[in-house]
C-alpha cells in the first residue's frame, strides 16, 4: 500500500501543476484544479501516516532498481506526520490565497503563476520529507526553493527585488554547501544512501566524520535560520505577499529542521556537536525574541519569533533524548500551524487596518471583533500561554531538559522560560496597541484618501503622463501578475505622492510609481508592509476570513488531540534514537519485491 | 589511472575566487562569483568519483577499469540545477536595474529602519513630550504614531555611512536615488 501512496505526496502537485499552467487562462478552473490536488494529497498524507503508524516504516525503491542503487522513498512517522502537518497547512493558505484573488478581482490576468509554482512547492517539501538519501534531499531542496525564489519576488517589485536577492544569494549558498557536502561524503563512503551511509559513517575517522557533521550542519541551519545563520529571515519573509510569507514561515525552515532531525540521529548519532547545537539554540531563541521586541512592523515581530521559536526545537534535537525529540516534533508540528495561521492573521490586519505598523494601527478590537479573536488565540498560544498546543510543546521541551540535568541543559530551560516571556511581551504589544487603544482619528484613512486626492491631478502634469515612461521600460505594467493580491486601487496613486512628497528625484520615483504601482515603498523610506494603504471599510473577504479561522480551529485542535499526537512524537522520536526501524525499512524492501 | 593534482588545484581556485567576487557589492559580480562557486563545486562532486578511467555502462572496459558513474550522474543533475538558478539570478539582477538603475546590493531594510530612527533617540527626545500612545485621542496627531517616521534624511545617512565603503575598482552609489 505504501509503495502505491508514497510518491504520490511529490508526483500529484507536479502533475497539478503541470494542469494548473495549461488551464492558465480559466482562473476558476485553475483555482479547482490546485484546491483538489492539494486535498488530495492531504487524504493521501494522512493514509500514510496511518499506515506507518501501525506497520511503522516502510520504503518505496523507485523504479525497482535493487536497493542502495535505487532512489528511496522512506516513510516513518516523522515523515508521514510532516507530511499531514505540510499537506494541511499547504491547502489552507491556498484556500486563503484563492480569497484573496477573488477578492481583489484577479480574474483576468493574463497568465497567473502562483498556482503552480505553489504546487511545485509543496512537491518539493514533499520530496524532502520523503527522500530517502542525502542526493535527493538536496533536489527536494532545490525544487523548494526554486519555487520559493519566484514566489517571493513575484511581481517583481522594487522592494521584494531588493529582499528576493538577498534571500537568493543566501539560499544558493547554503545549497552549494550542501552539496559540496554531499561531494565529500560520497568521495569518503562511497554513498549518498542515508540508510547505508548511517552504517558507513561511523567506520570514518573522527576528524573526517566531524567535517562531514559540521558542513551538514551548517548548510540545514542556513535553510532552518539557527541564530549566527538567520540574519536573512526577517530581511526577505516580510516583503511577499501574506500567503506566501505564510507558506514560508510555516514550512521553509521546517524542512530545515528536519534535516537537521535526520543528519543528527540517523548519521551522527554519536552525538559529537551537540553541545554546539545548545548554544546556537540559546542564541537563536534569545536573539531572536530580542529582535522581536524591538520591531514595529507586525510582520517583521512575527519573523523574528519565527527564528527565536526555531531555537526551542534545536534545543529538543540537541537533548538527542526521546523526550526531547518527540518535544522538537510536537513543536514542529504546532510551529508550523501557529505560525502560518498568525502570517494570515496578519493579512487580515493589513486589510482591515491598512497598515502593518503597530504604531499606527489601532481600535481593532471594536472595529473587528472576529479579527481580535482570530489573532489573539494563535497570538497566546505562540507565547505558551495553558492550555494552548504552544504550552504543551514548551513544558515538554523544559521536562526533557531538566531530565537531561547536565548545566547547559538547565541554562537552555531557564533561557526557553525567558524567550517565552518575552514572546509574550512582543505579541500583547501588538495586542494592546493594534487591537485595545481606541484609534488614532482615523489616521490612515485621512491620509490615504489625502494622498488619493492631490495624487489624482498631479500626477499628469508633474511627472509626465505615466504611460509614456513605460514604453521606455520595454516592459508593460505588470501589476495584474498574480503576485499582488494586495494591491488597493488607490495604491498607485499613493505611491507616486509619497514618493513626490519626499522628494525622491522624479525620473526615478516616477519609474517606480510605474513599475510597483503601490505594494512598495519605492520611495526609499522604511518599507515592506509599512506603507499607507487605503484601510478596507467593508467586511473581511469571507473567504479569506474562514480559511484563517479554520487555521485558527486547527491550532487549538492541537491541544484537543495533544495527548495522542505527544504520543505520536515520542513513537517517532523512539524509532529516530533507534535508527533500525529506517534501515530495515529500506533494506526491507529489497528482500520482498 | 594515478590521480591528479589538477583538478584539487582548479577547485581550490575557483572556491577562492567565488568567495572573493561574491563579497563585492555589486550584483554581476556576485553572480560570477555563484558561478565560479558552483563550478568548483561540481567539480568536487566529479573528483568524488575517484582518478579517471575509462567510460562505464557501454560495456567495453572491464569493471575495475571503470569510472564510477553515480557522480556523474549527479553532477548533470547539479549542472542542471546551477543552471536554471543562474539565469532566474540574471533576470531579478536585470529587473533590479530597470527599476532603480543600478545593481549593487541595496542597504538592507533593518540598516534604513535604524538609520530613520537615529533622529528620534530616546536620550534626545523632550523629556515632556508624551508618548502618544498615553494621550487621549483627541490629542494624538493624526499619522504621527510611527516613531519610526522621522524628519532625517534617511538617504543622506545612509549615503555618508556607507559611502566610502571601499567597492573594489567600480564606483558605486550608496543607495538607490545616490545616482542620477
Amino acid at each position: 500500500m505504501t509503495g502505491v501512496l508514497a510518491p504520490l505526496p511529490v508526483l500529484l502537485p507536479l502533475l497539478g501543476a503541470a494542469a494548473a499552467l495549461l488551464v492558465g487562462r480559466h482562473p476558476r478552473l485553475q483555482r479547482t484544479v490546485s484546491i483538489l490536488v492539494l486535498a488530495g494529497v492531504v487524504a493521501v498524507s494522512v493514509a500514510l501516516l496511518l499506515i506507518a503508524d501501525a506497520d511503522g516504516a516502510a520504503a518505496v525503491a523507485v523504479g525497482d532498481w535493487p536497493v542502495p542503487v535505487a532512489i528511496v522513498l522512506v516513510v516513518d512517522r516523522l515523515s508521514a506526520l510532516m507530511l499531514v502537518v505540510a499537506s494541511t497547512v499547504g491547502l489552507g493558505v491556498l484556500v486563503f490565497a484563492v480569497g484573496q484573488g477573488t477578492a481583489d478581482g484577479e480574474e483576468n490576468t493574463p497568465l497567473s503563476i502562483f498556482h503552480p509554482t505553489f504546487l511545485v512547492l509543496i512537491a518539493g517539501v514533499s520530496y524532502a520529507f520523503l527522500a530517502g538519501d542525502l542526493f535527493n534531499l538536496y533536489v527536494g531542496f532545490e525544487v523548494l526553493l526554486t519555487s520559493s525564489y519566484v514566489l517571493l519576488t513575484m511581481g517583481g517589485s522594487a522592494t521584494r527585488i531588493r529582499a528576493g536577492i538577498t534571500y537568493v544569494v543566501v539560499s544558493l549558498l547554503s545549497s552549494l554547501l550542501f552539496l559540496a557536502s554531499i561531494a565529500l561524503v560520497y568521495a569518503a563512503t562511497g554513498t549518498v544512501n542515508l540508510a547505508q551511509l548511517a552504517g558507513r559513517i561511523g567506520d570514518l575517522p573522527d576528524g573526517t566524520q566531524l567535517l562531514l557533521h559540521s558542513m551538514l550542519l551548517i548548510a540545514f541551519s542556513i535553510k532552518a535560520a539557527v541564530f549566527p545563520l538567520s540574519a536573512w529571515l526577517p530581511d526577505s519573509y516580510p516583503t511577499a505577499p501574506a500567503p506566501v510569507t505564510a507558506v514560508f514561515a510555516g514550512l521553509l525552515t521546517k524542512v530545515g529542521v528536519y534535516a537537521i532531525i535526520r543528519t543528527q540521529t540517523l548519521l551522527f548519532p554519536d552525538g559529537a556537536l551537540d553541545d554546539v547545537l545548545m548554544c546556537a539554540a540559546l542564541a537563536t531563541m534569545l536573539v531572536g525574541i530580542l529582535g522581536a521586541v524591538a520591531q514595529t512592523d507586525i510582520r517583521r515581530i512575527l519573523s523574528f519569533t519565527l527564528v527565536s521559536h526555531i531555537g526551542y526545537m534545536v534545543f529538543g534535537i540537541a537533548l538527542a533524548s526521546t523526550a526531547g525529540l518527540a518535544g522538537a516534533i510536537f513543536y514542529v508540528v504546532h510551529h508550523i500551524a501557529i505560525q502560518t495561521t498568525l502570517f494570515l492573521v496578519a493579512g487580515l490586519i493589513e486589510r482591515r487596518g491598512g497598515t502593518m505598523a503597530v504604531d499606527r494601527l489601532g481600535g481593532l478590537a471594536t472595529a473587528s471583533p472576529l479579527l481580535a479573536v482570530l489573532f489573539f488565540v494563535p497570538a497566546m498560544n505562540l507565547a505558551g500561554i495553558p492550555p494552548f498546543s504552544g504550552f504543551i510543546g514548551k513544558v515538554g521541551l523544559l521536562g526533557a531538559g531538566v531530565a537531561d540535568g547536565g548545566w547547559g541543559a538547565y541554562v537552555l530551560v531557564g533561557g526557553a522560560v525567558v524567550t517565552s516571556l518575552l514572546t509574550l511581551v512582543a505579541m500583547s504589544r501588538v495586542w494592546t496597541r493594534a487591537f485595545w487603544r481606541p484609534a488614532a482619528q482615523e489616521a490612515t484613512a485621512d491620509t490615504a484618501e489625502a494622498a488619493v486626492h492631490d495624487a489624482g491631478p498631479d500626477v499628469g502634469p508633474d511627472d509626465g503622463p505615466p504611460g509614456t515612461d513605460e514604453p521606455a521600460d520595454g516592459e508593460p505594467d505588470d501589476e495584474p501578475a498574480d503576485g499582488e493580491p494586495d494591491d488597493e486601487p488607490a495604491g498607485g496613486a499613493t505611491s507616486t505622492t509619497v514618493a513626490r512628497r519626499t522628494g525622491r528625484r522624479g525620473a526615478w520615483a516616477r519609474h517606480v510609481a510605474v513599475a510597483t504601482a503601490g505594494s512598495v515603498g519605492g520611495d526609499g523610506r522604511p518599507s515592506g508592509g509599512d506603507e499607507d494603504r487605503t484601510p478596507s471599510r467593508q467586511p473581511l473577504p469571507a473567504v479569506m476570513t474562514a480559511a484563517t479561522a479554520v487555521m485558527v480551529a486547527l491550532t487549538v485542535g492541537l491541544t484537543v488531540v495533544a495527548g495522542p499526537l505527544y504520543g505520536l512524537t515520542t513513537r517517532a522520536a523512539d524509532d529516530l534514537l533507534d535508527r533500525t526501524p529506517y534501515i530495515d525499512a529500506v533494506y526491507g524492501e529489497q528482500e520482498q519485491p | 589511472m594515478t590521480p591528479t593534482v589538477v583538478l584539487p588545484v582548479v577547485i581550490g581556485g575557483l572556491y577562492a575566487a567565488g568567495v572573493y567576487l561574491l563579497l563585492d557589492r555589486s550584483l554581476t559580480r556576485v553572480i560570477l562569483g555563484f558561478v565560479l562557486l558552483g563550478n568548483a563545486t561540481n567539480l568536487l562532486v566529479l573528483s568524488a568519483s575517484g582518478p579517471a578511467a575509462l567510460a562505464p555502462i557501454f560495456g567495453y572496459a572491464e569493471e575495475e577499469q571503470m569510472s564510477d558513474p553515480l557522480p556523474q550522474a549527479l553532477v548533470l543533475t547539479a549542472i542542471v540545477i546551477t543552471f536554471g538558478v543562474t539565469a532566474f539570478l540574471l533576470a531579478m539582477v536585470q529587473r533590479s536595474w530597470q527599476l532603480v538603475r543600478q545593481e549593487v546590493i541595496e542597504v538592507d531594510e533593518e540598516d534604513r529602519r535604524v538609520a530613520a530612527r537615529e533622529g528620534r533617540d530616546a536620550d534626545e527626545m523632550d523629556p515632556d513630550a508624551r508618548d502618544p500612545d498615553d494621550l487621549p485621542t483627541e490629542d494624538r496627531p493624526a499619522g504621527k504614531g510611527n516613531r519610526l517616521h522621522s524628519d532625517v534624511d534617511v538617504e543622506a545617512r545612509l549615503a555618508q555611512r556607507y559611502g566610502d565603503l571601499p567597492s573594489d575598482d567600480v564606483t558605486l552609489p550608496p543607495t538607490r536615488g545616490g545616482d542620477s
